[in-house]
């Protein structure tokens, strides 16, 4: 029995906005005598939109009522109303989520896009979103190895590295084929980003907007700017213009990477061919850097692979890479979803060593924390959990829980549980009980979260069987 | 164990001993030091649970191109591969290790479900036809009938229409029922009491095959029968149950109409786990009226 769900993902970058949808395919593939094992099986793009030019108002201002249109007109081209969207993501990226007016073309967009569809993304989110949509996860799967994939886009530079197909580190770095426009006839310069003005003073290059710069300039400062993804990677040793050009904070460099593959737009300069005429083809370096970056020794270093999306990688990641399926027996005990931008409590391993009185005390404790920092709020719960628990813990697990979130059960809204194990139906229903099955409760399993992570929950599918999920991951945060 | 450094001590001793005696005679006297000092040394402490070791994680294939990859296929399968050999044959060890787990299956199937775990999980018992383990492997067709008497204590002892009827049977596995029995039950009470579905009175079968329920939904006239019984032990674990679920359960109805949940052990499916899914399909077996292949899930 399949069920298909359609995902939309629309990708508001520095430079670019694009749109695809894609259809999720989920089936139940365990046999008619076991537990349900629902899962995504298959994932098809269905529809990719042109590429647009982000519109800006001004330099630092999206045009909301534009970017709006111009999604309403590729919603009517590829005949999907927005009731037919069940999943998806609107990500507004690089330079551009730091713009002010970020969150109000949010709000002009979340209507449109569906019931269930992820706000924001911080700078690791769209690492991961960027490296899933280039395939670098399914790459590392496959080698066995580590993968690094560089998005490579208008603003900023994304980069997520992956080991067997799961991330293990994500940066970002202000880098990005925009942050210098030139007028390709009279080579003036129209805009400089204030990170890369910096970087260009350290070389002892003074680049002002209105003046005319040289191609030798140009060459000068994005070969300086390639130099900075060899200092990120390890092959060159890191200077303190790598901190200045980080936007959060760096890569542990603590792995042996064996595979490259770059995305974003300058990665179509890297892969392709541009001849010399075609330089300011953009208007801006993203040629320049692109050749800068192809010029580097990298291939020496590691195996340069070039994935199937390049330029759609976040777009594609977006749409179809960020939903996930929850375990196949949860607990719910009413349909109120979709619940959003929970933030997530995840015991250490520690923790759940503790006795379970220890234990009760301590969730209590990291409860009122939270609320110290964030007002008194929603929290959900996640823990590790036990496999093969006897009934005798999992009562004892269900009081420690509801004597730690006594906080949270006290607030008009749902008790969130989220266990790895696969206990969740029995968990649920125990902590039911004992709260006298008043108490909206939501508690889902095989889902992996940190702490620090915020869920989205949606619409229950596979006739209830099973949740969506979105992890906004900020784990390797900030 | 005797090294063999003592071994050594113990022959020469005895060799200095031997001059004048025959040859039997120091065999005899090699014999008995040798049993001097094993039954001295031999604790079964000592002795390594050879059932201890994951095979999903023992490769025993010297120098494997890629160990890893191995190791991650065998982490799916409890299939015996990667046990190498020697000669034509099995090694020592995975020889060894195949006796055990026969061993535990043969266990599994001629050991009872205990009078404690019985009374623990506040069942009462009823017997099969079969008088004891060997006709009740014999004769399948008795494993499923029952003498006036047994049918006149279910009928005395049962609380009479019942929406759920709960039963254990140790079938082919005793152990199974040993193991996940005290997990699985407290849990579906507790799911069904959510639910506010009303159980019956559950009890015990000794000799029991699955059709067995069909009598006892006949005699007890339950909406739905649940029945946890002990599945045929294989190699890779003797404690595996079964629940077989049928609504309006008649003598001689189709297999189709069954609903299984099987493989509930501690590598398949937890108990726990276990007893709140099959708690959501009997809820969901009394809205469609309905089981096995005709239920929607």
């Amino acid at each position: 029995m399949k069920e298909k769900i359609i995902s939309v993902g629309i990708d508001i970058g520095t430079s670019t906005t694009q749109l695809v949808f894609s259809r999720l395919t989920i089936e139940n593939t365990a046999t008619a005598f076991s537990i349900p094992k629902i899962s995504i099986v298959e994932k098809e793009v269905i529809y990719k939109s042109r590429i647009y030019f982000t519109p800006l108002k001004s330099e630092t201002e999206i045009d909301g009522e534009l970017v709006r249109e111009m999604i309403e007109s590729e919603y009517v081209k590829a005949g999907i109303k927005s009731k037919d969207v069940d999943t998806g993501a609107v990500i507004i990226t690089g330079e551009t989520a730091r713009k002010v007016n970020a969150s109000l073309v949010l709000e002009k967009l979340s209507g449109l896009a569906g019931d269930f569809v992820v706000a924001t993304a911080g700078p690791d989110l769209e690492s991961i979103i960027a490296g899933k949509g280039a395939g670098a996860d399914l790459l590392s799967k496959a080698k066995r190895g580590v993968v690094v994939n560089l998005d490579i886009g208008g603003g900023t530079t994304n980069i997520s590295v992956f080991k067997d197909g799961e991330i293990i580190d994500t940066t970002c770095l202000d880098l990005g084929g925009r942050l210098i426009k030139i007028h390709p006839d009279s080579m003036k310069v129209e805009y400089i980003s204030k990170k890369i003005k910096k970087l260009a003073e350290n070389m002892g290059v003074q680049i002002e907007v209105g003046e005319a710069i040289t191609v030798d300039k140009i060459n000068g400062i994005t070969n300086r700017m390639s130099e900075i993804i060899e200092e990120v990677l390890g092959v060159k040793k890191a200077t303190e213009d790598l901190n200045l050009i980080l936007t959060t904070k760096d890569l542990k460099r603590n792995y042996d990477i064996q595979y490259i593959s770059f995305s974003g737009g300058v990665a179509d300069c890297i892969y392709g061919e541009y001849s010399d005429e075609n330089n300011l083809i953009y208007g801006d370096i993203g040629v320049f850097l692109g050749k800068s970056i192809n010029k580097l020794g990298l291939p020496n270093k590691f195996i340069i692979y070039e994935p199937t999306e390049t330029i759609r990688a976040t777009v594609v990641g977006a749409g179809s890479h960020t939903t996930d399926i929850s375990g196949s027996t949860i607990t719910f005990t009413n349909d109120i979803f979709p619940l959003k931008n929970i933030p997530i409590l995840k015991l250490s391993s520690e923790d759940e060593l503790l006795g379970y009185e220890e234990l009760s005390k301590a969730i209590k404790e990291k409860i009122s924390w939270f609320g110290l920092q964030n007002e008194k709020q929603q929290v959900a719960l996640a823990l590790k959990g036990v496999k093969s628990i006897s009934f005798r813990e999992l009562e004892l697990l269900a009081q420690t829980i509801i004597g730690g979130m006594e906080e949270i059960l006290s607030m008009d809204v749902p008790l969130v549980v989220i266990v790895e194990h696969d206990i969740a139906k029995a968990l649920g229903q125990t902590i039911q009980r004992y709260l006298e099955y008043k108490k909206d409760i939501v508690c889902i399993d095989a889902v992996n979260v940190g702490n620090g992570d915020f869920i989205d929950i949606g619409k229950p599918l596979a006739n209830g069987r099973v949740v969506p999920i979105v992890i906004k991951t900020l784990a390797f945060g900030y | 164990m005797i090294s063999e450094k003592e071994l050594k001590v113990i022959v020469e001793q005895v060799l200095s001993e031997m001059k004048g005696k025959d040859s039997s005679e120091v065999k005899e006297e090699v014999a008995t030091k040798l049993n001097e000092n094993v039954a001295d040394q031999i604790d079964d402490n000592e002795l390594s649970d050879i059932t201890m070791v994951d095979m999903k994680k023992q490769l025993l294939v010297p120098n494997p191109v890629n160990k890893e990859e191995y190791l991650q296929m065998k982490a799916k399968t409890s299939a015996r591969v990667g046990v190498w050999r020697a000669g034509p044959r099995y090694k020592t060890e995975t020889l060894l290790r195949f006796r055990a787990d026969h061993a535990v299956a043969m266990d599994a199937v001629f050991t009872d479900v205990s009078e404690e775990t019985i009374a623990e999980m506040n069942l009462f018992t009823v017997k099969t036809k079969c008088k004891d383990k060997d006709e009740y492997l014999t004769r399948p067709d008795l494993g499923r009938k029952f003498d006036e008497e047994e049918v006149a204590i279910m009928k005395e002892r049962c609380k009479m229409n019942p929406q759920v009827q709960v039963i254990v049977a140790d079938g082919l596995s005793s152990t199974a029922i040993e193991a996940n029995i005290r997990d699985i039950l407290p849990v579906l009470y507790q799911g069904l009491e959510g639910y506010g579905i009303k159980m019956g009175t559950p009890f015990f079968i000794k000799y029991g095959r699955v059709p067995s329920m069909d009598v006892v939904s006949e005699v007890t006239g339950a909406d739905i029968t649940c029945l946890f019984v002990g599945e045929r032990p294989g190699l890779a674990t003797g404690e595996s149950m079964s629940a077989y679920i049928a609504y309006k359960g008649t003598v001689g109805m189709p297999e189709a109409r069954r609903t299984v949940v099987s493989n509930i052990h501690q590598g398949g499916t937890a108990a726990v786990e276990a007893g709140a899914h099959i708690a959501h399909i009997l809820k969901e077996m009394l809205d469609q009226k309905k089981s096995g292949l005709d239920l929607q899930l």
